[in-house]
């Protein structure tokens, strides 16, 4: 009786991620879609954009660091597991952020 | 009484590529890809402390810059824009270079790899070469926190000579002293970002003198990929630096 | 030694038995094989001696409070030496033991064990952890030497910042270091139960000692680097004035606090998770049963975890925050309860029906139940907003977070070591004077804390060296106890160290339990395993290790 095929806690021959090697065309790609975006960032900091300009500015941010995850950093061809630590660690952040927020936001917000 | 575990099984299976164990096979791990994915799972581990790291500081600068809103303004006005902007191209190039090389790495391209890294460093020294010049200019305009900071400029902004308008808002001095949290954050955070850099690079020095000699190039290419790992989490933070320290509002009024 | 009615314990004739010739203890000889080891199982004894060396400080510290104590004056101590010797008795105790006391000692020796690994994902990150522990460790003693820090080990704002003149520098950056160790050894533990299981061991045919160290680890990681960097800025404004703390440059105390309790919080959740780990262990085996509810027990060990990072500001209701984000805190805190109770809740169950035994181990896991219950339900009074804004500060506090951390947290320490010290040395502890101990320690664990509940109610607040005189009865009782308590500590430093060479050969599996660490070796080889297991058998199943035993019997002879 051999355990070796299909036993999917069997680690020692993960059977996810066929290992994928990415190549410099995506890498290009990616890097110029990153080199826009930077510009497009600049760009729109001079526009009066009211309350829109961080939110903006930080969509921007976010949108440029989501593909270096992606496809420098490999995320997007990894395991599930790989994809979920990801998540784990910036959704540990916002919770970080939002609730210390529920403090800021109902005292003297803006008050100093 | 010896160890009473016995394999059930017949020795076991071939395994479907076998492939000729590589020197740095730990054997601990059953297969090379156990400790690959191993690494590259406990690197992302690493990288989750530093997410969680950056975001107390990232927390403290959403808090002040809400709080004292026109002295952040004043403040990230300070910074220079193209300076910043360059920075930012010259830290996305090298981490393009950086991806580049982990490419290498994998098709076992030596030469490449090399080059790759070389690129990587050099970027990487620019980029620290610019920060080194924006922090002497702070220097020399009294712009750094402490006894000697000078909020002159902000309470008497330099008029424009076009208009004759001030290039700034007028700060009230206490508002004004207030600048002195903007410039506090930006050290700590570009300071704190400047640092994870300089180890990085102080690596990519290791780690071009190993691919050199060829430790990278025939397979094993886990603490490259490893590394670049580290390098582009360093990008993305100072991605976010960016916008929140330089383009905090330059629109006219 | 067959066993009788009245005990589980199944050793090897003693007239015969030996310890086997080759184990991870005799594998290398010399202090530097030691002090270079990757193997996890060296790794958790240095750890085991250096903490035990670091709560005989933070003991030494906590006898001395007791005995100012003793009477209302301020007579023992001046008041800034008093300040010092709370906090440096909350910084060696949290940072020091509790913190890395479980995981480091025993997850370390146990975890790739109960897997079906060889060793950790990362040995020499795990010796890296143990060095980094002494590296933070001298820092804080160099801190201790040089003066002292009288912050609390809070290291609360603007005090720490600007008013104390000690060694906070030092201190903080101590823990800072030490915190990286911990770190560590959570991401170590994180790769290693995902990735290097044995073929067969699924999630939930793991130990449940396994899943509470998994849950710990990922507070570790994710929890400490916010205390980190929280650190890093307090030390920035001490020595060259950021200000980010600073009223009269424009920042929020608060925000220390905030980022402080960030991490404290799953802390304590970092300190008790292991504890009832080992509980969940010990109950099974000494009640001859699975453990209740398995699957409720695996996931309320990650609901701690996870909810345990929802509720920090409920040490923050009096400093400041708002009303409504207090609300918000204050009923999260009533979630966080639910968890835990449903685990004990479990463990009683196990007992049920079950074919129960005393040995010390199930001594020091029944203490465990009725303390950990006793702290944990006075947590629940002190997280509802109106208990609190009266209890805190106050005596209360000190008794609260005492039961959980010293009759639960140190109560599941000891009985974990007792439990697997068989495995580790391969040598018994006697058992009477271990059964005696446990009870020593008992009476005077609640001697020293119970008086403190009623001191805390009646208003007497905490980290005051003085007090008004109708509080010394409670007071005299609690510094008695603790005496009793110290007793009930020292005990075992004897008798273990006694039984390394004197004790009794265990064998492999001197309490019949279940568990891959069982069926190999006392003390186990540096590789653990000849070969690597094939697990086809469930958590806690004693009808397999029936079945195994006969098997030997009659196949091995």
């Amino acid at each position: 009786m051999s355990s070796q095929h299909h036993d999917p806690a069997n680690v020692t021959n993960p059977e996810h991620a066929e290992h994928h090697i990415v190549g410099p065309k995506t890498y290009a790609i990616i890097f110029i879609t990153l080199l826009t975006f930077t510009g497009i960032t600049v760009a729109a900091a001079f526009v009066n954009l009211g309350i829109l300009n961080p939110i903006v500015a930080l969509a921007i941010a976010s949108t440029k660091a989501v593909i270096v995850i992606l496809f420098f950093m490999h995320v997007y061809y990894q395991s599930k597991l790989v994809k979920m630590t990801v998540a784990a660690g910036f959704f540990t952040f916002l919770i970080l952020i939002t609730m210390t927020l529920t403090d800021y936001i109902s005292r003297a917000w803006g008050l100093w | 009484m010896d160890n009473t575990i016995v394999a059930t099984h017949e020795s076991h299976a071939e395994e479907h590529h076998h492939h000729a164990s590589l020197p740095q096979h730990r054997h601990h791990f059953e297969t090379e890809e156990q400790q690959r994915e191993a690494g590259t799972f406990g690197m992302w581990l690493f990288l989750l402390t530093e997410i969680m790291f950056f975001g107390g500081l990232f927390f403290a600068y959403l808090l002040y810059r809400n709080w004292y809103n026109p002295a952040f303004v004043a403040a990230s006005n300070q910074l220079s824009i193209p300076l910043g902007t360059v920075n930012t191209a010259v830290l996305i190039t090298s981490g393009f270079f950086m991806a580049l090389a982990v490419w290498a790495a994998e098709v076992r391209k030596k030469g490449m790899l090399v080059l790759m890294l070389v690129l990587t460093t050099v970027f990487g020294l620019g980029f620290l070469g610019v920060k080194y010049f924006e922090y002497k200019e702070k220097w020399e305009k009294h712009h750094i926190p402490g006894a000697n900071f000078d909020i002159s400029e902000f309470v008497n902004p330099p008029l424009n000579p076009k208009t004759g308008k001030p290039t700034e808002e007028p700060l009230a001095p206490d508002m004004a002293q207030k600048t002195q949290v903007f410039f506090s954050l930006y050290f700590a955070m570009t300071g704190m970002h400047a640092l994870h850099m300089i180890i990085g690079i102080g690596l990519l020095f290791w780690y071009t003198a190993r691919a050199q000699r060829g430790d990278f190039s025939s397979g094993y290419v886990a603490p490259i990929e490893n590394f670049a790992l580290y390098w582009h989490f360093v990008d993305i933070v100072w991605i976010f630096l960016f916008p929140l320290l330089y383009l905090i509002n330059r629109h006219p009024v | 030694m067959s066993a009788t009615s009245s005990t589980i314990v199944s050793l090897p004739d003693q007239k015969t038995a030996t310890l086997p010739k080759k184990n991870y203890i005799n594998a290398e000889d010399g202090l530097m094989s030691w002090l270079t080891t990757g193997d996890h199982k060296r790794i958790a004894m240095l750890y085991l001696i250096s903490i035990t060396f670091f709560f005989l400080i933070g003991g030494i510290f906590a006898g001395l409070i007791r005995l100012e104590l003793l009477t209302p004056q301020p007579d023992l101590v001046a008041s800034d030496t008093y300040n010092k010797l709370f906090s440096m008795h909350g910084i060696v105790m949290v940072f020091l033991f509790l913190v890395p006391s479980v995981p480091a000692t025993v997850g370390n020796f146990l975890i790739p064990i109960m897997i079906g690994a060889k060793d950790l994902a990362f040995p020499k990150i795990n010796l890296l952890s143990w060095y980094l522990y002494l590296a933070g460790a001298g820092f804080i003693l160099a801190a201790m030497i040089l003066g002292g820090v009288d912050t609390g080990w809070t290291f609360t704002t603007p005090f720490s910042t600007h008013f104390s003149n000690t060694h906070v520098v030092t201190a903080g950056l101590g823990v800072f270091i030490a915190g990286f160790s911990s770190i560590f050894t959570g991401l170590n533990f994180i790769v290693t139960i995902h990735r290097m299981r044995a073929p067969g061991m699924t999630w939930f045919r793991m130990p449940l000692f396994v899943w509470s160290n998994y849950a710990a680890s990922i507070l570790m990681v994710l929890g400490t680097p916010v205390l980190a960097i929280t650190l890093v800025l307090v030390v920035l404004e001490r020595t060259i004035h950021i200000g980010v703390f600073d009223p009269t440059l424009g920042g929020d105390p608060l925000l220390f606090q905030h980022l402080f309790w960030f991490y404290s919080h799953p802390a304590v959740y970092i300190m008790i998770l292991p504890g009832m780990g080992v509980i969940s262990e010990v109950m099974s085996t000494f009640s001859r049963k699975r453990v209740f509810g398995y699957t409720a027990v695996a996931f309320s060990s990650v609901a701690i975890a996870l909810f345990g990072f929802f509720v920090w500001a409920h040490h923050m209701f009096i400093m400041g925050v708002s009303n409504y984000s207090a609300l918000v805190f204050s009923l999260l805190t009533m979630l966080v309860a639910v968890p835990s109770a449903i685990k004990v809740f479990n463990w009683a169950f196990t007992m049920q029906k079950g074919s129960i035994t005393f040995e010390t181990p199930m001594l020091y896991a029944l203490a465990f139940i009725g303390l950990f219950t006793i702290g944990g339900l006075t947590g629940v009074f002190l997280g509802s907003l109106g208990m609190d804004i009266h209890l805190t500060e106050t005596y209360f506090i000190v008794a609260h977070f005492h039961y959980v951390m010293v009759g639960g947290m140190l109560m599941a320490f000891l009985g974990g070591v007792h439990f697997w010290w068989p495995k580790m040395v391969g040598r018994m502890y006697p058992e009477s004077l271990s059964k005696l101990s446990a009870v020593i320690t008992f009476v005077g664990f609640n001697l020293t804390f119970m008086p403190q509940f009623i001191l805390g109610y009646l208003g007497m607040p905490r980290r005051y060296h003085s007090y008004p005189a109708e509080y010394q009865v409670m007071n005299v009782l609690s510094t008695a106890g603790a005496t009793v308590l110290g007793i009930g500590f020292l005990l075992p430093l004897i008798y273990l160290a006694w039984s390394l060479k004197y004790g009794a050969i265990a064998g492999n599996n001197p309490w019949q339990a279940t568990g891959l660490e069982w069926q190999i070796q006392s003390p186990p080889l540096t590789e653990n395993f000849v070969e690597t297991p094939i697990v086809t058998q469930e958590a806690y199943d004693y009808e397999w290790l029936a079945h195994k035993t006969e098997q030997e019997v009659t196949t091995v002879g």
